[in-house]
């Protein structure tokens, strides 16, 4: 194994307590993997095998029954930082005040705060909206500042737990290009967790396929597609291919997965 | 096929085709208004409010001139405007006036800096809420103004009876709400702080405090309004000073009119004291979309 590592995850095992029956429900069962500093890696798997409960586990939201988990401290000294699902900004703050909150709760200075926080709402995209509450943002533009707030820690890893899953088919493909950009510009180690097949293969350069619950790893496929990447690769052959691939991989555990438009 | 069925199937078919049809729909024809009609248009809340105003006191000030309603129960309008006029001139008016705002005044700070804490404390603290939550329900489940012969029986029929009524009636109606808003916050914004690392402090201030603001601002408004229910009970009961009084010993001496304005001088505190709070509220919850909305009414 490379010696460089952001992320390497060994044994990792979590068991939920299901208080009215007292009984164990085994979310993860002994998971290993690892990421190289800069890779991005994505985790695909159906509703409830784990996905959430494992980036938690990393985050240190949760901490798991089993298993260790080492993780690579970067510039700032910050390990990882979260990209939550639905967004999840602090509805009383502004766009402003969200994106500096990772600083702030640092120790940062507010003021000091502020000003380092601008660059990274420009670089998302919301330039002109700093002042701009959550309720006045569209789906879209709340996930932009989400990953402002999580860029602006400057942690190693980004942990993105299904960002985009609640935004409509367009924006999502458009707010996967500019994670692809804004990825490229801010060189982070990410992992991507996602149910959605084709939202993988176009981001990732490896995606690890769990199964249903109780998740394991059922295959990390490396993605051998050319980048930078334009929506354009998603009609291409070697993608499609990867879809099948990852598709049947999937039925045939018994997963079923709802073929994709882009699934041929 | 019988005739029986064909005569059947003709009515059905009838009935079908008459059944086809269309329905235009066209666009709105405005419709030209005069002058007179735009400005009735875009004014037409407060036209109705006052002239519905206007017609009730105009119908009681006529009703109690023409005799069919009686003065000495109902007064008239004019009749309060005068004994209003005969009243602030008088010193010990204002020491009433006085009176009861001290009372709201102080019973209401202090429901609300001990409530609002409390509250917090409760809603935040799993064993707080275990040892406190006996003696809420409790104490909430007694009508106030049962209490006002105990409290008459500790202190006296002065100021601190009426303030500690008050203080009674607001303190329930703030921390109620108050608990109820910090169990209510949402665990994926907590997730959010615990996971930047926020200090428990922190986490109080960003998130369990701004959440549970709307909570407190509706326990204040209902506050506001058992608070002043207390001081009228209790300035009733002790009859010692305070505008309760002024309603009180107008009653026995049969002067409507004055009674009538000590009625329309609670109400104006209360109006006063809701306006204020709606106010602070809006202030401070900018970020909250249905309530710029009301702002923009
Ligand atoms: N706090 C919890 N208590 C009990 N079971 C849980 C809890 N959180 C998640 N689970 C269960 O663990 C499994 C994995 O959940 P999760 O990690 O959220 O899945 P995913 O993110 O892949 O959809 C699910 O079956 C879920 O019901
Ligand atoms: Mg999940």
């Amino acid at each position: 194994m490379d010696t460089t590592f952001a992320l390497s995850a060994r044994g990792v095992h979590m068991e939920y307590r299901d208080r009215k029956s007292d009984t164990n429900l085994v979310a993860i069962d002994t998971m290993d993997l690892d990421v190289a500093p800069g890779e991005f890696v994505s985790l695909l798997g159906p509703s409830g095998c784990g996905k959430s409960t494992f980036l938690k586990i990393v985050n240190g939201l949760l901490q798991g029954t089993a298993g260790e988990i080492r993780l690579r401290s970067g510039r700032s000294g910050r390990e990882d930082a979260m990209v939550f699902q639905d967004a999840s900004l602090f509805p009383w703050y502004s766009v402003l005040d969200n994106v500096a909150y990772g600083l702030i709760c640092a120790g940062v200075p507010r003021q000091e705060a502020r000003r380092r926080s601008i660059p990274l709402i420009n670089l998302v995209g919301l330039e002109g909206f700093a002042e701009r509450y959550p309720y006045q943002l569209s789906g879209g533009m709340q996930q932009r500042a989400n990953l402002a707030r999580a860029l602006a820690v400057d942690s190693e890893i980004l942990l993105m737990d299904e960002p985009f899953a609640s935004l409509d088919a367009q924006t999502r493909e458009v707010m996967q290009a500019e994670l692809l950009r804004i990825w490229n510009a801010a060189k982070k180690t990410v992992i991507f967790v996602t149910h959605q097949i084709d939202e993988a293969i176009f981001l990732s350069d490896r995606v690890v396929v769990m199964s249903a619950r109780p998740g394991r790893i059922l295959a990390d496929i490396h993605i051998d597609l050319p980048r930078p990447r334009g929506l354009d690769v998603k009609r291409q052959q070697a993608f499609t291919g990867y879809a099948d691939q990852i598709w049947h991989l999937l039925t045939s555990h018994g997963v079923s997965v709802e073929p994709t438009p882009d699934v041929a | 096929m019988s005739d029986g069925a064909a005569a059947r199937d003709a009515r059905l078919r009838g009935s079908l085709s008459q059944g086809v049809g269309y329905r235009t729909i066209l666009p709105r024809v405005r419709r030209k208004r005069s002058p007179l009609g735009r400005w009735y248009r875009r004014n037409e809340r407060a036209i109705l409010g006052i002239s519905g105003l206007a017609s009730f006191f105009a119908f009681w000030q006529f009703g109690s001139m023409a005799g069919w309603i009686d003065p000495l129960f109902f007064s008239s309008p004019t009749d309060i405007v005068a004994a209003a006029i005969a009243e602030v001139q008088v010193p010990r008016f204002w020491d009433d006036v006085r009176y009861s705002l001290t009372e709201v005044t102080v019973g209401f700070l202090a429901s609300f800096v001990l409530a609002v804490p409390l509250g917090l404390a409760i809603g935040w603290y799993r064993r707080v809420s275990f040892t406190f939550d006996p003696w809420l329900n409790f104490f909430n489940a007694i009508p106030r103004p049962a209490l006002i012969p105990l409290v008459v029986l500790w202190v006296g029929l002065g100021i601190e009876m009426k303030i500690i009524i008050v203080f009674l009636g607001g303190f329930f109606s703030i921390i109620l709400p108050t608990v109820e808003g910090v169990r209510t916050v949402e665990p994926q914004v907590l997730d959010v702080a615990r996971s930047f690392r926020a200090s428990s402090r922190r986490i109080f201030t960003s998130v369990v405090i701004p959440a549970t603001v709307p909570f407190i601002a509706t326990g204040v408004r209902l506050a506001l309004g058992r608070l002043l229910i207390g001081v009228v009970v209790a300035e009733l009961y002790a009859q010692t000073q305070g505008i309760g009084v002024l309603i009180g010993k107008s009653a026995d001496s049969l002067q409507s009119d004055r009674m009538m304005f000590g009625i329309l001088l609670f109400t104006l505190m209360g109006v006063i004291t809701t306006e204020i709070a709606v106010r602070v509220e809006r202030r401070l919850q900018r970020w909250r979309p249905n309530v710029n909305v009301e702002e923009g009414n």
